[in-house]
């Protein structure tokens, strides 16, 4: 506890003499604050827009974690079923590979168009981005069951759904841990990207309104808060993985 | 359970050519049966075939039962490592088998095997926290678990230690005793310690040796084992110089 202790002081120490820096430059440089608002203007930003960046905040948290858990919902399923199934395999893997070259991004205004402005365009989004790497990520460790694993399959007598489920998953959680590593990096990503492309909500809407306006410090806030949502999602996960790999 | 005796003969190719030429063994019944060779000659090819497993060689003949019905679902395997559940602990690897088959594991049976081999106190332990020869002996559990007439052990022993090793050889042959063992092993100690009989795999063929007559296990010091490890060696040599053109 005292280590953990140490490095949560070192990191606050970094951070603090970091802002003071970024204090320093605005008061010695006179840079505008439309331009770039000190710490101190950001924080009395954050604080006096406290209530609105809480309900902004919480539409995009709720779209983020409905779109992870639909990305990681589908995601498992797809690798389980090319796992399972050669026919599957044959099928999709080659629609999943260019499917991959395409920067799913790419698609948040088309995926506006179709969906509207509201939330499933949104979620829609997020549950895209974050299904690849998922689904990439525990089907290769799916394969990948060592020699010994499989002969033990074959020689007990295992149906594919029981070595499935007996063998290969348990030994590819480590690769779904990867994956979901991945997709909570691109998921606030693709919050970003679907309110910019158009929406009336979200950090993202607030970040695009506040910079319109020229409240600087209004668009830092919010980027504040998105990363703290980001770091709190990687965090979890991070002791997630920690948690599976390690063997509990 | 009466453990047969298996019948091989043919010629066995690999994807870059012929591993031996031509051979015709019979492995006797219920007995340890060992299989002796260099590195490559294709020895474990000839194990994943009698168990059916999917292989790169390929077999022109034939391997069969003495009694006809078919070999693959009585046969156990126990190779080197990476059989073990890393994430389960010593009992349910015992009994996964059961639960591959969708059977109830029988945690008593699996509780009394694992007593057997000496690790009643590591039951709920898992493969990382076990030592090299723990593991193979939560293996030779599983095989014992599994209860099959036909046991294929592939150099399950090369990675211990020497103390390690000659322990477990007793206690697999012990454990093991009147089941139909084929050993594949590239150490004429082993041979000399386990078989009842030998062979030596090379390009050529595979040639019956010569063993001590007293019955297996053998004491790793005694002067008939050591001798006969001498004489296993030698040809064992002889025979890995003669290529064949």
């Amino acid at each position: 506890m005292r280590h953990a202790g140490n490095r949560l002081g070192r990191y606050g120490l970094s951070l603090a003499v970091a802002l003071l820096i970024w204090q320093a430059i605005v008061s010695l440089s006179a840079v505008p604050p439309f331009i770039l608002p000190g710490p101190l203007r950001v924080g009395s930003a954050l604080w006096s827009n406290a209530s609105l960046l809480w309900q902004n905040a919480l539409w995009s948290a709720g779209n983020l974690a409905l779109g992870l858990a639909i990305g990681l919902f589908l995601g498992v399923e797809t690798a389980l079923l090319l796992a399972m199934s050669r026919r599957a395999r044959w099928l999709l893997r080659p629609v999943l590979v260019a499917a991959q070259s395409v920067p799913i991004f790419a698609l948040a205004p088309v995926l506006t168009l179709w969906l509207g402005y509201g939330m499933p365009s949104k979620v829609v989004t997020i549950a895209l981005v974050t299904y690849f790497p998922i689904a990439s990520a525990l089907f290769d460790q799916l394969m990948a069951l060592p020699r010994g694993l499989r002969d033990l399959a074959q020689l007990s007598g295992a149906q594919r759904l029981r070595e499935t489920f007996l063998l290969r998953l348990p030994y590819a959680l480590p690769g779904l841990m990867s994956g979901l590593r991945l997709a909570v990096v691109y998921g606030p990503l693709a919050v970003l990207i679907g309110e910019w492309v158009g929406s009336s909500r979200g950090l993202g809407h607030l970040m695009l309104l506040a910079n319109g306006r020229g409240q600087t410090d209004l668009m830092f806030a919010s980027l504040i808060v998105l990363a703290l949502l980001s770091l709190g999602l990687w965090k979890g996960v991070d002791t997630l993985a920690r948690w599976v790999g390690g063997g509990g | 359970m009466t453990a047969p005796a298996l019948h091989i003969s043919g010629r066995l190719e690999g994807p870059a050519g012929p591993l031996i030429a031509q051979f015709d063994a019979t492995f006797a019944a219920g007995q340890w049966n060992v299989l002796l060779g260099p590195s490559g000659v294709g020895k474990t090819s000839l194990l994943r075939l009698i168990a059916d497993l999917p292989c790169a060689a390929r077999l022109t003949g034939e391997i069969t039962a003495t009694d006809g019905a078919a070999l693959a679902p009585r046969v156990a395997m126990m190779a080197q490592d990476d059989q073990l559940l890393p994430w389960a602990d010593a009992l349910a690897n015992v009994v996964i088998g059961a639960r591959l088959r969708g059977a109830r594991p029988d945690l008593q049976r699996g509780r009394a095997l694992l007593a057997e081999v000496g690790l009643a106190a590591q039951a709920q332990r898992r493969p990382a926290q076990l030592s090299a020869g723990q593991r193979q002996r939560v293996i030779l559990a599983r095989t014992l678990y599994e209860d099959r007439p036909i046991v294929l052990l592939d150099e399950p022993f090369s990675a211990l230690d020497v103390l390690t090793r000659h322990h477990m050889q007793d206690l697999a042959a012990r454990l093991l005793a009147g089941r139909t063992v084929v050993l594949i092993t590239h150490d004429p100690a082993e041979a000399a310690r386990l078989a009842h009989h030998a062979w030596i795999a090379t390009q050529a063929g595979i040639v019956p040796c010569s063993l001590p007559s007293s019955l297996p296990p053998r004491a790793a010091e005694a002067e008939e084992t050591l001798a006969a490890q001498a004489i296993l060696s030698r040809e064992l040599k002889r025979c890995a110089t003669q290529v064949p053109a």
